[in-house]
């Protein structure tokens, strides 16, 4: 079972009308997730990191949310199915059943008149055939299962006699109630406290396992996400820059957002006064994806950057490099189970370096940007 | 939750006891109640003959402590009017109020409560506009007005309901909607913008993860959570309903509280307006507690705090 895609999306763009315009919130994302892994997601806020991921099983406002374009392959052993063509009644059978979800305020995600059993037991008895006294035992169960002492007496408990990291476990609870095949997890620790969002990462980590559940866990926490994912991906300004193995992004990371975030992450062992940051601020979502949405902050930003945007690249080896990661241009290497061996970027400067690494011709870049380079 | 409720019942009786100040006062601070109570052309003797019949020449102080004792066995004196105890009097007309203020509210929240779910739940939709529509038009129709409308339309002209009098199931429905319209309009509005509200909350979305269907979010999730802010405004509408009856019991000759302060105010008949004054505020003072009651029911936080 691991190692097949559970997952395949393709082309993914999300936009919301508003008032002042329309926000290209999602565009052209595209992912695999594989049974029994964990894709970590990490990005700003504003860069579509949540948005993508609720649209797929349309969890977003609509309207003024629409997705514009896209595929998403549901692949289980019952066949495959286009997530994106299912009718709501459809959809609302696989959400809680084949893909649960954690989400990032513990306090304010449960129902505060209903006690936590309840609010376990409706999802159980929503997606099986199980009586009301079948569901509760089953819902003690998945309590104790999430670490919660005395979960007979808690059952009848309601959530505010509960504190976050204990209303975070029942969430998980609920998540992982009909042993889904894909848990997406949006950024379950962000609002507890750090000892906490240990204990949550680990048990989410450890019963993922266990049930041979895929995770989508989406992070800002660069740290957090080291930890738990095996594959990465680094969104901004609504698109993936990067995408690769945790390890190699991590230790070779080729988009300049990727360098820049990782530059940014404070060093023990170094006393430093002030923070590095990145310069410049997020790209406005209202224009149409036109240039690469990381021109503006970027060193080494060069005339195509302003003129198109990249599409993602393969650099995972010097011979794979340039090669355009889609499903119809794999150029015969890529094996036919899509990205998940590859390390992506969605960069030109990258791509011109590698193109012309051999031929030893400079990349003209913007003035000062070498300096930059060196720290890289 | 027994706490809970013994404060709120500690301070109704309280608020009771308040109440009873402030209407032994009211006859006393409007002026001269003998004089209040006789005609305007009556001679000095026959005032005077009230002033010593209703014990008005005694100490305050006294007269208090009557008035007070008095009321602690439910004893307001008699009506001038009637001759007969007050507060039976207005015990009799009790039960033709509460059913006519049921009925109206039954009306009202019948149509509000689906109205302002769907209403609020889908903006712009064809719900949403009957919502808005039906809540400005209850806060701006006149309920005299409608009830004089309602009479010519359908009890005049098309004859399908009686046009007064309390007699069997039809004649309650026009003063029970004539009644009613109002509250129905504050409700729509209300329970449509508190629906918009939960709606956007994080466990709505857990909800709708979870898989459950739009129909059992808004009756099981959204509805449950609306309620804690219907529930304190039917307390209150309850209470100002009473007071809404006085026109609509005249119009309609329905036999109840309301119609009989209108006699009682006209007949210069104070013991009984006294005896309507403590018996509605009383009736507020338990809805109150009727509505604290239900909060513990409905909301967990409450219930369970200290």
């Amino acid at each position: 079972m691991h190692g097949e895609t559970v997952l395949r999306v393709r082309d993914l763009s999300v936009q919301f009308d508003s008032i002042d315009g329309t926000v290209h919130a999602v565009n052209n994302v595209s992912f695999d997730l594989k049974r029994g892994e964990t894709l970590g997601i990490v990005g700003e806020s504003g860069s579509g990191k949540s948005v993508s991921m609720m649209s797929l099983v349309r969890l977003i406002a609509e309207p003024p949310g629409k997705i514009t374009s896209g595929s998403a392959m549901f692949i289980t052993s019952d066949g495959e199915v286009d997530l994106l063509s299912l009718s709501r009644r459809q959809l609302s059978r696989l959400r809680g059943d084949r893909i649960g979800f954690i989400f990032q305020d513990p306090m304010s995600s449960l129902n505060p008149l209903m006690s936590v059993g309840a609010q376990i037991a409706e999802s159980v008895r929503k997606h099986t055939q199980l009586q009301r006294a079948a569901a509760k035992t089953r819902a003690i169960e998945l309590l104790e299962h999430v670490g919660i002492p005395g979960a007979k007496q808690r059952y009848d408990n309601y959530p505010h006699q509960f504190s976050g990291g204990m209303r975070q476990r029942v969430m998980i609870a609920i998540a992982i109630s009909c042993n889904p095949d894909i848990l997406i997890a949006d950024e379950p620790t962000t609002a507890l406290d750090v000892t906490v969002q240990a204990q949550i990462a680990d048990l989410t980590n450890r019963l993922c396992k266990e049930l041979s559940i895929s995770v989508i866990w989406i992070s800002h926490d660069l740290g957090v996400v080291a930890g738990l994912a095996d594959q990465l991906m680094v969104m901004y300004g609504g698109t993936v820059v990067e995408y690769g193995e945790v390890e190699q992004v991590y230790a070779h990371p080729r988009h300049p957002y990727t360098i820049g975030l990782l530059g940014a992450l404070p060093k023990l062992s170094k006393t430093e006064e002030r923070l590095v940051n990145i310069a410049g601020a997020p790209p406005s979502l209202f224009s149409p994806p036109t240039q690469c949405p990381f021109a503006d902050r970027c060193p080494w930003v060069f005339e195509r950057c302003e003129s198109e945007r990249p599409a993602l690249y393969d650099v995972g080896g010097e011979g794979r490099a340039g090669v355009v990661r889609s499903d119809d241009a794999t150029d015969g290497r890529g094996s036919s189970d899509g990205w998940v061996d590859s390390h992506l970027t969605a960069c030109f400067y990258d791509l011109e370096r590698n193109r012309r690494r051999d031929a030893d011709e400079p990349v003209a870049v913007r003035p000062g940007a070498l300096a930059h380079e060196e720290q890289g | 939750m027994q706490r809970y409720l013994f404060s709120r019942l500690i301070q109704s009786a309280l608020l009771m006891v308040g109440v009873l100040v402030i209407t032994f006062f009211m006859v006393r601070l409007t002026g001269d109640p003998a004089r209040v109570m006789t005609p305007r052309d009556a001679s000095p003797e026959r005032v005077e003959a009230m002033r010593e019949a209703m014990g008005f020449n005694d100490p305050l102080i006294i007269q208090f402590t009557r008035y007070m004792g008095g009321a602690a066995r439910g004893n307001f004196g008699q009506s001038l009017h009637y001759r007969a105890p007050a507060m039976s009097l207005v015990m009799q007309r009790v039960p033709a109020t509460i059913e006519l203020t049921l009925a109206a509210m039954g009306f009202a929240l019948f149509f509000a409560i689906p109205l302002g779910v769907f209403g609020g739940s889908r903006p712009g939709s064809i719900w949403d506009t009957l919502a808005r529509g039906f809540g400005l038009l209850g806060q701006t129709v006149p309920n005299f007005w409608l009830a004089l409308m309602l009479i010519v339309v359908f009890a005049v002209d098309l004859g399908w309901f009686p046009s007064f009098g309390r007699s069997g199931p039809m004649s309650i429905v026009l003063p029970a909607v004539a009644l009613g319209f109002f509250p129905l309009g504050q409700f729509v509005r209300l329970v449509r913008s508190a629906t918009l509200e939960v709606r956007g909350e994080d466990y709505i979305r857990t909800a709708y993860s979870k898989g459950i269907e739009e129909r059992a979010v808004l009756g099981r999730h959204v509805f449950r959570n609306v309620s804690i802010t219907l529930v304190s405004i039917v307390g209150v509408q309850f209470g100002y309903m009473l007071g809404g009856s006085i026109y609509i019991e005249s119009i309609f000759s329905w036999p109840g509280i309301g119609r009989m302060i209108n006699e009682a105010v006209q007949a210069r008949d104070f013991p009984l307006v006294q005896a309507i004054a403590v018996f509605s505020a009383g009736f507020v003072v338990v809805l109150n507690l009727l509505t604290d009651v239900a909060y513990a029911l409905i909301d967990p936080r409450i219930r369970y705090e200290d």
